[in-house]
């Protein structure tokens, strides 16, 4: 695998916000058209589950499948340009740090929880739950709403073969990836708390958040 | 097998139907090279719909073929494929929008070329869509069958030509009840410059259970689908 990894040269004190979201939590937020998103893993190998949405029109929303197809590439890195459902860029990648962020695998819910691990696991927290209470506190979005999202520093390869694999994380503590907003858009980030998965080491963890303008 | 309904979907064309539960809806390629973009929800409660990474992630798969499950968000299957031919089916690719098509094949207006004119799967699945009260918010990532897309190593990703051959087919046995939703329509990955979707047959047929037991028993996800699935109907 060749990946050009690309550091920013923005510097964190000159950032307009700055948060810490420890793991399990969930995030909504408005980035406004040319304001930049650093989400920042702390301490490796955290899955950041994140949505997009068209602030003047929610249904307008990240479409994983043109992404792809548009840049005949599975995997996410600088210079990837994130597409909505309409065919509208809502954001570029304009630095990472990490190389892998995966746009297969989707996010944990407490239904896809007992498929995958037990009957019994349906009722530890999940990535969906927290869109879910988001979206019913924010107004705007709804499980309608819930498309496909991307998990940040995650590694999801897929082989020759079509198998799908979790591999482990190649993110470390202190990468990053950077956002640039092309359109005014709303972000739903659920900092996953799956505990039933080995790619996070059985650790969920915090992830910081910074934007600039 | 007892035949139910059969229907040809002529290449462009969009259709719908609910496969009742205990169903088998059988997709036959009739002429070779076609590909069918696909979209479920229960019937009885639609805001329950085909979740492709949660059926991918938990079967450990890319690609879609026999022994395979089609999950909703709720962990419930929708569809399982009972039989396969063609052997790889693409969760990748998704369905061009209006401006793709225009971008690939130029002008197609119905003016000029009248039922031949340049559809695209993005709306001829909205329009079906919207006949069940759904709309662009349930337009999720699509299953494209008959068709294949290669990932290298470094991430390209390689449409196949040539993966489905004329009389290909797939079952998809529905242990609940699904309203599929489809379009015979090129992949936006097809390299062909000419606009010329496939046609496609429809064979609704019932089933017995029992056929569906190579993809309940393909792995315990599986096992505890088709027990999620189940309990729906206690």
């Amino acid at each position: 695998m060749t990946t050009t990894l690309t550091v920013s040269d923005k510097r964190p004190e000159h950032a307009v916000f700055r948060e810490t979201l420890a793991a399990g939590e969930p995030w909504l937020h408005e980035l406004k058209a040319g304001q930049t998103l650093r989400i920042l893993d702390l301490q490796g190998n955290q899955a950041v589950d994140t949505l997009f949405y068209s602030l003047a029109d929610p249904r307008e929303r990240f479409d994983p499948q043109r992404t792809l197809r548009r840049q005949k590439s599975l995997y996410l890195t600088t210079g990837t340009v994130l597409y909505s459902n309409l065919g509208n860029p809502l954001l570029t990648i304009v630095a990472d740090t990490c190389g892998r962020h995966d746009t297969l695998g989707g996010a944990c819910a407490q239904e896809s929880n007992t498929v995958r691990y037990a009957l019994e696991k349906r009722y530890m927290h999940s990535c969906r739950d927290n869109y879910l209470r988001a979206c019913a506190h924010d107004g705007r979005l709804s499980k309608q709403d819930i498309g496909a999202n991307i998990n940040f520093f995650m590694n999801v390869p897929v082989t020759s073969e079509g198998g799908l694999t979790f591999e482990d994380g190649i993110s470390a503590p202190g990468k990053y990836v950077e956002l640039r907003a092309e359109m005014d858009v709303i972000v739903l980030i659920s900092n996953c708390p799956q505990l039933n998965n080995p790619c996070n080491a059985y650790n969920p963890t915090p992830a910081e958040l910074l934007i600039w303008n | 097998m007892d035949l139910l309904l059969e229907e040809t979907v002529p290449g462009g064309g969009h259709a719908s139907l609910i496969v009742k539960r205990g169903q088998s809806l059988r997709v036959t390629d009739l002429r070779g090279g076609a590909n069918v973009s696909v979209l479920m929800f229960n019937a009885t409660e639609k805001s329950e719909r085909l979740n492709l990474p949660d059926t991918l992630k938990c079967q450990h798969t890319a690609k879609l073929t026999a022994g395979h499950c089609l999950y909703s968000d709720m962990g419930r299957v929708l569809a399982a494929i009972v039989a396969d031919t063609c052997g790889w089916h693409d969760s990748i690719g998704g369905v061009s929008n209006a401006d793709e098509v225009h971008e690939r094949y130029g002008v197609g207006r119905y003016q000029e070329r009248r039922n031949a004119f340049y559809r695209n799967g993005a709306d001829n699945l909205l329009v079906e869509m919207g006949k069940w009260g759904l709309g662009i918010q349930d337009l999720l990532m699509t299953l494209n069958l008959f068709s294949r897309v290669d990932v290298t190593d470094a991430g390209a990703l390689d449409f196949v030509a040539d993966n489905s051959k004329a009389g290909d087919y797939v079952d998809l046995y529905a242990p609940m009840n699904t309203l599929v939703v489809l379009t015979a329509i090129q992949h936006p990955l097809d390299p062909n410059p000419e606009y010329a979707p496939k046609p496609v047959k429809l064979e609704l047929s019932r089933a017995e259970p029992g056929v569906a037991e190579i993809c309940r028993t393909a792995c315990e996800e599986n096992v505890r689908g088709f027990i999620n699935t189940d309990r729906f109907f206690l």
